[in-house]
């Protein structure tokens, strides 16, 4: 298909008895703002570990701008440009938020293209996400939302082409989640495919061009917003009958 | 101004000399005897700091690296009366391959159940050790030094082998610390599910940092043999080296290379002035004082207490 940026076909994850996620499939274009709901426990943070390829597919296969990647090591993704966030922040703590920022660079960004000035680099990406300020900080000294914008920030430093967002948001005032937001659609107008995971329903209804819902390790529904709102389907699955 | 690896160089090489005037000044055997020791720690301490402080991963099978060297010089001077520099090298190897199996262990092992393990890995060592009787066995095995040393006794050439050997680890250990694989270790070790998300091959730098630090515990073991003249596994296998390579680098600071370089030196130095003076008996007791101290008050080391001091 053209424009497809990701491609998950038939996806299976079990743990022990239990299975995670059921022959899940969606497709990502390339440019989209991609969302992704379903309620707690319904495989949303699965799905992700194994596109990110922190946990391995039982089945199916996952294809990123045609290639399959089902078994490929995790730092090999991120070098192709598919770069996730984590829920709850995972910040080098030994290190400044500078010093964060460099190692996606060196790693990720610098290998695939040729290397750039990484110094400038990080300054730019601290300076569009507002935390210049609080480059030669460490972690432990922000408060929650720099921390996240942290995470997004060294994300960002992967020069990702797919920025897979893991709740993003979760636990910010009303104010700070606009912020972030804004953050997202910008990154989104340069060209980052962005897929989003929330739990905040006015954020991501907001963001998204397109919807998928996950429930009980199945995907239930998919459609834009509006039509996620109105669907039978996931009104149960959050709400029950 | 000169350009940083030359000038490392230059310090390098201004060490060895300085060894080889020191080896040459013709002392006191003492001060040979108990310098060997002294820098043979800052060789064991710099290896374990590369998998211990700068991945994380902290190694308490310390004592099966350095037999191993040990045992692999002993069992070429039996086979081969193989040179003090081959015997040196095979023991690096021979250690470096059994650093890259405990790397693999990493892949299911962390944090203190890598430790268990590679306690439990020198246990199996010394029991294989003292069941091959080729080297020795439980009895030990006498090792008859090469006659004609350069330096008059064959002890003071050892001296000067080791303070060699010491500025190689050291070297090493600077490398790595300010290259890329040092920064990658460095990301590994604060969140290794992050650092390979962020791009950084955590596996293959994992390996690179079992396998090197192997070889320089190797390393310092292979000449062990020349230096006692009777090797059997209890002094090769010695809980010492375990206790003494965690507790040098902690004392000193983990984060950079000086750290295990410094704390090698003082606490070395205390436990042999304490050997003469007091009793052998108060070696590890020293350390365990020290350690405590440390861990409660400064635990980033004395590098630690020193930039607090500065930043204030």
């Amino acid at each position: 298909m053209a424009g497809t940026l990701l491609e998950v076909d038939g996806l299976t994850k079990r743990f022990g008895g239990f299975t995670a996620l059921h022959r899940v499939s969606l497709s990502v274009r390339a440019g989209e703002r991609f969302g992704l709901i379903g309620p707690n426990g319904s495989g949303k943070t699965t799905l992700i570990n194994c596109v990110s390829g922190a946990l391995a597919a039982d089945g199916g296969r996952i294809l990123f701008e045609g290639r399959d990647i089902t078994t490929l090591a995790a730092h090999r993704r991120t070098r192709l440009g598919i770069v996730r966030s984590f829920q709850i922040p995972k910040p080098f703590t030994s290190m400044t938020v500078r010093e964060n920022l460099g190692i996606p660079l060196e790693y990720a960004a610098h290998a695939r293209s040729q290397a750039g000035d990484a110094d400038a680099e990080a300054a730019e990406i601290l300076r569009t996400i507002g935390l210049e300020a609080k480059a030669h900080l460490r972690p432990a000294e922000l408060t929650q939302i720099e921390m996240r914008k942290l995470e997004l920030a060294r994300a960002m430093a992967a020069r990702p082409t797919l920025l897979i967002s893991d709740e993003a948001m979760a636990g910010l005032s009303s104010v700070e989640v606009d912020d972030i937001l804004a953050l997202l659609f910008r990154l989104n107008e340069q060209g980052i495919t962005i897929v989003m995971i929330e739990h905040i329903m006015r954020a991501v209804m907001r963001f998204s061009e397109r919807v998928v819902v996950l429930d009980a390790g199945e995907r239930i529904a998919e459609g834009t917003p509006a039509e996620i709102v109105r669907n039978p389907a996931v009104e149960k699955a959050y709400l029950g009958e | 101004m000169m350009a940083r690896p030359a000038r490392a160089l230059l310090v390098g090489l201004a060490v060895v000399g300085a060894g080889i005037v020191v080896a040459a000044l013709r002392v006191n055997q003492y001060v040979y005897f108990a310098g060997y020791v002294v820098l043979q720690y800052v060789v064991i301490a710099t290896a374990w700091n590369i998998l211990g402080g700068y991945a994380g991963y902290v190694n308490f099978g310390t004592p099966a690296f350095f037999a191993l060297g040990a045992y692999t010089a002993v069992f070429l001077i039996q086979s081969t009366r193989a040179p003090l520099p081959v015997l040196i090298l095979a023991g690096g190897l021979v250690s470096a391959l059994l650093g890259l199996g405990i790397g693999y262990l990493t892949l299911r092992l962390r944090g203190v159940f890598f430790s268990i393990a590679t306690l439990a890995l020198s246990i199996v060592l010394q029991t294989m050790i003292i069941n091959w009787e080729y080297v020795g066995g439980s009895r030990g095995l006498s090792v008859i030094r090469p006659s004609g040393p350069p330096f008059g006794s064959y002890v003071t050439f050892l001296f000067t082998v080791m303070v060699l050997l010491s500025v190689v680890a050291v070297t090493v250990a600077r490398f790595i610390e300010r290259s890329w694989i040092g920064r990658g270790l460095a990301a590994l070790r604060d969140n290794e599910e992050a650092a390979e998300c962020m791009g950084v091959p955590t596996l293959r730098l994992k390996l690179f940092a079992t396998t090197v630090s192997g070889f320089l515990l190797g390393v310092a073991g292979a000449p062990f043999p020349y230096y006692v003249t009777f090797v059997e596994p209890n002094s090769a296998f010695n809980l010492d080296y375990a206790v003494n390579a965690l507790a040098m680098p902690m004392i000193g600071g983990t984060t950079s290379w000086v750290g295990p370089v410094i704390g090698a030196v003082l606490l070395g130095t205390a436990q042999q002035l304490a050997t003469v003076t007091i009793s052998s008996e108060m070696n590890l007791f020293i350390v365990g004082v020290v350690l405590v101290a440390f861990v409660v008050l400064a635990p980033e080391g004395i590098l630690g207490l020193v930039r607090r001091l500065r930043g204030r």
